[in-house]
């Protein structure tokens, strides 16, 4: 992208791994699972009784107790990430309220509030079965309202949608927004809290999903032989995005610089990559053309691998783009440990980039055991590295066929 | 159901919908400006001494329903009725 550069001061995450940024990234370096037995209602019934859900979360830190209740939970994640993350950047109140915006997503958005309100629709009818909240509290684009009310940013507001990409997409489209100059400073990335009855049963009927139900942190294998579908988990993922100029004159510290994005389209298959990952390989390409970067400079990639067949068609395409030096980068799936986090999946992992270039660190694959003899590439088993490392890329795709990539570079 | 059984309820109802402490929450109170309440919150509000008294509030009759003294007024009236 030709324009102005853009730095990532801030970041704010809620996974299963933890709720707040240092515990989420001593889980990673420690090679911790946040896998576990579904709590949050009753899995007996299901084929698939695990999930990463967030534990420990109390949303009164950050919101008053009468607002909660107004509100889908994953919008009370953003609220949350979004605090941490300006927190995290010491931004303070916006100087210049219109040049402060936020996009973020939700791939599915209040599924467990319109799952509850169908029920209490049936059992007490229209007038009293239903919230005046009701609408406010599910609808995707009221994470990117509530943070902008919260913190009065009053530049561009609204969510990207699609899918497993849409954390990673929102990123992509800020920082595009930030480099052409339509605003200066940018929250972005992706929530999702759908730990949910319709959730867990829709995907386990499409077979998507793990049911190693007996050994829940081991369920999420991405690259072995063993791996029997996706850990369907819940958080928040956002970073801050601030204008190079203004970050460095502000004496902002700085994880990363975001240098490429791309968004492509396998036009393909609702649900299924093409066996060449033809959409992922163009993504990869698109995003490194975008970055003016030699895919010879990326020495690591957090890969989308959700620990389903289309790690290997990842694996393939990521082969295809970048030849012989696809033996000489890392890949990991941080999802071995905090699993899919759906529509903020991309928000978390592309932090994960840019803490990994920032501490030098890349965080592992765990549960490697049994490596896929199709998925032969370096993916940082069990334990994380310490290393040096200038540039990563985090790839995304999603259900419809849409692929996302970002580019980022270490500072100095 | 005497006036201060219904006073009582109401306060109660007003101070769990609008999380508001005991000592702000009395009968000049207006919902709007004194306790912090929006449209959605006078909707919400509603519906909960609909369902506790077993009553129904007309929407036009809603307007009329400024303070917490109001609604125990009403609600009184119309438990009457």
């Amino acid at each position: 992208m030709t324009g102005r550069r853009v730095a990532i001061t801030g970041v704010g995450l809620i996974s299963p791994l933890g709720v707040g940024n240092d515990e989420n990234w001593r889980s990673l370096c420690a090679g911790k699972s946040g896998i576990g037995p579904i709590t949050r209602f009753d899995a007996s019934a299901m084929t698939t009784r695990i999930a990463g859900e967030v534990r420990d979360f109390d949303p009164t830190r950050w919101i008053p107790k009468k607002e909660v209740r107004q509100m889908d939970l994953f919008i009370q994640y953003a609220i949350a990430a979004a605090a941490m993350a300006v927190e995290d950047a010491k931004l303070g109140p916006p100087d210049d309220p219109e040049r402060f915006g936020v996009y973020v997503g939700a791939g599915l958005g209040g599924l467990p509030v319109l799952e509850a309100t169908h029920d209490s629709l049936r059992e007490k009818g229209p007038r009293h079965g239903i919230s005046p909240y009701f609408v406010p509290a599910i609808i995707v684009n009221l994470a990117p309202g509530q943070i902008s009310i919260r913190h009065n940013y009053r530049g561009p507001n609204m969510s990207h949608v699609s899918a497993c990409s849409t954390g990673a997409h929102s990123i992509g489209e800020a920082f595009h927004l930030i480099a052409r100059g339509g605003a200066d400073v940018m929250i972005a990335g992706g929530t999702e809290a759908t730990v949910s009855p319709l959730c867990v049963g829709g995907f386990a009927s499409m077979r998507a999903l793990s049911t190693r139900n007996d050994e829940p942190t081991k369920a999420s294998r991405p690259f072995t032989l063993s791996r029997d579908g996706f850990v369907l988990s819940e958080g928040c993922g956002l970073v801050v995005l601030e204008e190079w100029e203004r970050a460095q004159a502000r004496g902002a510290r700085i994880y990363a610089e975001i240098v490429g994005y791309a968004a492509t389209s396998d036009a393909h298959h609702i649900t299924a990559p093409p066996p060449d990952g033809e959409g992922a390989q163009r993504c990869m390409r698109l995003a490194l053309r975008d970055a003016g970067l030699a895919p010879t400079a990326v020495g690591y990639i957090n890969a989308h691998g959700t620990s389903t067949g289309a790690d290997a068609t990842e694996t393939g395409a990521i082969k295809a783009v970048f030849g012989e030096h696809a033996r000489k980068l890392a890949v990991s799936s941080t999802k071995s440990m905090h699993g899919h986090l759906l529509g903020a999946t991309g928000g978390l992992e592309a932090a994960i980039c840019a803490l990994a270039l920032h501490y030098q660190v890349l965080p592992p694959t765990i549960n490697l055991d049994d490596p896929d003899p199709e998925c032969d590439l370096d993916y940082v088993p069990h334990g994380a590295r310490k290393v040096a490392v200038d540039v990563a890329l985090s790839n995304s795709f999603g259900f419809g066929g849409t692929n996302a990539c970002l580019a980022f570079k270490r500072v100095g | 159901m005497t006036t201060a059984d219904i006073e009582k309820q109401v306060i109660e109802i007003v101070r769990e919908q609008l999380d508001v402490k005991p000592e702000d929450c009395t009968l000049d109170k207006i919902f709007t400006d004194d306790l912090g309440a929006d449209s959605l919150a006078i909707v919400e509000l509603v519906l909960a001494f609909e369902e506790h008294f077993e009553i129904k509030i007309p929407d036009e009759e809603v307007e009329n329903i400024k303070t917490v003294g109001d609604a125990v007024n009403y609600i009184r009236a119309r438990r009457k009725a």
